[in-house]
Formats: structure tokens, sequence, C-alpha cells
């Protein structure tokens, strides 16, 4: 009764919904139909907002222009992988000891790891760029890999602290009454217990991981062949004449692998992400 | 070594007593996060505080004492740069709080099909904002983009209309396309939020005869009101912090009408070189969001605990 809406309250809602999604989705129609139209018509004025010429031809022919555009695609993923699995070899002992121990400085600990939040990686750009010159990182993968970690703790820490509270303390203590060391316990009775919400927090970091490169590579990495995706894709700009319907093919395709990741567990993600938004 | 002290330990004791204090367990499971963290962010934040008192570049350093800090006072410019900085954010911070708000109320609206126009809300936070980016430059391109042709055929321009050319239109463009990135966080945290307020509430409400718009102001409202002021500030620091999106619709252009704070730090500091000049506004930034997130959680209690009192 309380949720039936008349038929023009439904229109006036469903119309809403329209506009909203309409701002949310108008970057990603707007690159779509420029990756469609050929490079010539692309420069057309006035606009023309529909035409008889699109093709597809863009997706093959970046491939061409930005011959390291596979490579740079594959180092965006490798970079994400990388990081998000030494994230979590940080993130999961020390989610743990917050969710379940008491020691000292647990609540000035926890703080200073949120307070990392408050610090993008451009406030420290420069003393980093020392850092990682000094331990010969430059230029390397690891001068992308080892900040973007640094950066991720805190929310996997977070997040995964959230989940494992959720977790019945009366299996770990069944284990301790028989004897398990606190370290059998740990990996033995919550790890498995905390799959699910190991798998979420690890595709949210391999999400952050994937759409914080940039920064860290054009700053710390000139090398070419170890660029990921987001630096590479300028690189159409670099040549004489920008093939832009290149360039949004190639940006499209670039976002599939996190999208693809995104679409299938989005349900668990969400309700993962914003576990700390709902009272229980 | 963990395991030696443990193997040790566990022959001798009761299988009852824990085999490490709490205190050493916990402290080793955090202490390589920790160790990470001291190296990666609080040392290099360290080290930008001592560069902040120095002359550095490529060459070498100099010790100056606050030179560096008495130029940013005495500077015109940076003083513009904090003002546009603080205005940047709180329009922009206010226009995603909104957004977020009505989208959320909207997504959490009992009508077919919202499933799936909740999927559709959230690519702009997935996918790497550089390549969102790329999408609004095109956007905002006088000749080819979508809005300056739907301006033109709707005869509200004469000719192309170069969003990203001039001062003020630049600023409210990169404004947008901030709100862009932040909207959809902000709405799931909402929509979250507001399926987690007690149906009973409402039912209550509605048999008291309480309209839609009451319901919402008296109850939705003050139910989520502690995600409502945690998600501003959380908000306001990625704005504060928001920098690919200008680096790479303006690089803080035209004119420097784009220019915040932390375009402004990366400037000077990376594309000058000027590591000193460029750390002491790095400290500015720090102190600036450092007293903000105070003032803000300080806030954010005092409202954690006037809505929080009737909820279990």
């Amino acid at each position: 009764m309380m949720d039936r809406y008349t038929k023009l309250q439904m229109f006036g809602i469903y119309a809403a919904i329209m506009v909203f999604l309409i701002f949310i989705l108008l970057p990603f129609f707007e690159m779509f139909m420029a990756s469609l139209r050929p490079l010539e018509h692309l420069f057309r004025s006035p606009y023309q907002f529909w035409s008889d010429d699109f093709s597809f031809q863009a997706y093959s022919d970046m491939w061409v222009t930005v011959p390291l555009l596979g490579r740079y695609i594959m180092n965006s993923i490798f970079i994400a992988s990388m990081v998000t699995g030494l994230t979590m070899i940080f993130v999961i002992p020390a989610a743990y000891a917050y969710a379940r121990l008491d020691f000292p400085f647990k609540n000035l600990t926890l703080g200073v790891f949120l307070g990392v939040n408050m610090f993008t990686g451009a406030v420290l750009l420069i003393p980093l760029y020392r850092v990682l010159r000094t331990m010969g990182l430059l230029n390397t993968y690891w001068a992308m890999i080892v900040p973007g970690v640094a950066f991720l703790i805190p929310t996997g820490i977070w997040l995964l602290r959230s989940y494992l509270e959720k977790i019945p303390r009366e299996l770990e203590e069944a284990a301790y009454v028989d004897g398990a060391s606190r370290m059998y316990t740990l990996r033995r009775v919550v790890l498995p217990l905390a799959t699910p919400g190991l798998i979420v927090v690890g595709v949210a970091v391999f999400i952050g991981a994937y759409a914080q490169q940039f920064l860290f590579a054009i700053t710390f990495n000139q090398k070419r062949e170890l660029q990921p995706l987001p630096a590479g894709l300028f690189e159409f700009i670099g040549y004489q004449d920008v093939t832009w319907n290149q360039m949004m093919a190639a940006a499209l395709v670039g976002v599939l692998p996190v999208m693809v990741i995104f679409l299938f567990l989005q349900k668990y993600l969400v309700a993962g992400l914003t576990a700390g938004a709902v009272k229980e | 070594m963990v395991n030696v002290v443990e193997a040790a330990s566990f022959k001798t004791e009761a299988p009852r007593k824990r085999v490490l204090s709490e205190a050493v367990f916990g402290w080793l499971l955090i202490g390589p996060a920790m160790l990470f963290i001291a190296v990666i962010v609080a040392w290099p934040l360290a080290e930008t505080v001592r560069l902040s008192f120095m002359e550095a570049g490529l060459g070498g350093e100099e010790y100056v004492g606050l030179a560096n800090y008495e130029d940013l006072l005495e500077s015109r410019k940076f003083h513009d740069t904090i003002v546009r900085t603080f205005y940047w954010m709180f329009l922009s911070v206010a226009l995603k709080l909104i957004l977020g708000l009505i989208g959320a109320t909207l997504l959490n609206a009992a009508v077919p099909g919202r499933g799936l126009f909740r999927v559709l809300v959230m690519p702009p936070w997935v996918i790497p904002i550089a390549i969102g980016c790329i999408g609004w430059l095109w956007l905002y391109n006088g000749y080819f983009g979508i809005l300056s042709g739907t301006m033109m055929s709707l005869g509200i321009t004469d000719g192309p209309f170069e969003f990203l050319a001039y001062k003020q239109s630049a600023f409210y463009s990169a404004v947008v396309t901030d709100v862009w990135v932040g909207t959809p966080m902000v709405t799931l945290f909402f929509l979250a939020a507001m399926q987690g307020v007690p149906r009973d509430l409402y039912e209550a409400a509605y048999v008291d005869g309480a309209s839609r718009w009451y319901r919402f102001r008296r109850i939705t409202i003050p139910q989520i009101m502690p995600v409502i002021v945690s998600m501003s500030l959380l908000s306001a620091i990625f704005t504060f912090n928001s920098f690919e999106i200008i680096w790479i619709l303006t690089e803080g252009g035209p004119r420097g009408a784009t220019t915040t704070l932390i375009v402004d730090t990366y400037k000077t500091a990376i594309s000058n070189f000027k590591f000193g000049e460029g750390s002491a506004r790095a400290v500015v930034i720090v102190v600036l969001l450092g007293a903000f997130s105070l003032i803000y959680l300080f806030f954010l209690n005092k409202v954690n605990k006037y809505y929080g009192s009737g909820k279990k």
C-alpha cells in the first residue's frame, strides 16, 4: 500500500531516473559514438548526431597506430594484480588483528592507517620519487606497484575488518579449546570462513589498483613498454594527427576487464563496500 | 620465528592457555602493514616537512628556514589558489551530496527495473578516472562534442563553444566532471543506508497519514544522517585531493583558473623541479586537510550521539 505510486508518479520517477542516468552514462555514450565515426567524419562541423558511415574500423586500426596498446592493457592488469596480491598479504593479518584482538594502541594505529586515506599520492610525490630512486625502483613495474599498495592497505583493512567482525567467534574459541595455535586458527579456521569476504575485498582492491595507475605511471615511470593503459592512452595524442576515434575505442576496450569483473560481482561488491553504512 | 615460539610453548602449557599473548600477536599481525606504510607514507611525509625548509631542486639542497612559507604567505596567487580550492571543494561536495541524495531516493523507489538502474549508476566509480576524463575531454570539445553540438542546434550558442577554453566555463566544467566521478559512490552509500532504515518506522508514519515528503524529511534524513555526514567528509577529502580530473582536462588552466592546491603542488614540484617550494605547498595541504578533518570528526561524533540515541 505504502509503496504504491500513481501512474503520474511512476512516470515522474522514471523520467528523473532517466535524467540521472543520462548524466552518468553520457561520457560512455559519447566515447562509443566517437569510436564508431571515421576520423575524417569526426572533425566535421557543425556537429552531426547521426550519420551513415559508422564502423568498427577504429577497433582494429588502434592496434596498428599504437603497437604497444596490447602491452599497455596487459601492464595494467599485471600491475593491478600484483598490487592486489601484495595488498592482501598485508591486509589479511592486520584486518584480523583489528577485528578480533586487543592490543596496545589498537585504536591509535587504526586511526593512523585510516589517516593515510587523507593523503593522495600527489602530496607525497616528491619524497616518494626520491625513495623509489634510492631503492632503484624508478622506471620499473615496482615504481607503480609499491605506492599503489601503500594507498590501498587502509581501505583494505577497513573493509575486511568489518567483514571479519561478522564471523562468529565461537568457532575460533572451539579451535583454541582443542589446542590450536593462533596462527593455525587464523589459517585453518578464520580464512576459509572469510573466503567470500576476501574475494569482495580483493576485487575492490583490484578495481582500485586498476583505477589509480595514472598518477604513479606519469610520475615514476618513463619506460614506454612498462606504461599502464591510462597513461599509454595519451600516446594517441602524441602523433601528428590525433586519432581520437581509435583513442576512444582503446579506452573502451581498456575498461572492459574491470567492467566485466564488476558486472559479475557487483551485488557482493556493493554490499561489501557499503557494509559500514548500514546499521545492523 | 613465530612458529618456533608457538611450538615451544605449545608443549609446556595447558591447551586453553593462549599461546601468544594477544598484545604480541596483534602487533605481529599489523606489523608488516605498519612498516610498509611507515616507509612509503610516513617517512616521505616527514621528508616533505623537512624539504619544505629547503631550497631544493635537481642540483641539491640548502636550508632556507621559513622562506618557502613566507613566499607563500605573501603570494597573492597562492591566496587565490587556496580560496579556489575551498570553493571547488564546497561546490563539488554539495552537488555530489544533493545528486547522491536524489539518486538514492530514486533508486530506492519500488519501481520495476531498479536493480538494473542501480548497476547502470556505477561505472564512473569503477573505471579509471583518467579514462572517464577522456570521454569528458571529448564532450567538452567545441567542434566535435555533443554538448556544444546540442547547444548549437538548439540555438543557445551561435558557433562552437569550447568549454575548457574560458576561465569560468573551464572551472565549472571541471566541477561537473568531478561530480560525475564522485556521485556514484555517494549515491550507493546513501542507498545502502536508506535500505537499512527499519520499515516499521515508515509504516507507523504512513498509518498516521504522513505524506511521502514528510516521511522523507522526518524519517529518512535523520536516520541516514550519520552516513550523510561521514560521506561528506570522505567526499571533501577526495575532492580536495582531486588531481587527475583537472590535470587531464585543463592542466590547471586556462591561466590558472582550475589550479587547485594539489595541482599547484604538482606543477611546482614535479613539472618545475622546485622540490622545496612544492613541499611547502604539500605541507599546507596536509595541515588544512588535517584541521578540516578534525573539526569534521568532532562534528560527526556529535551527530552520531544525537541521531544514534534512538537506535540500538
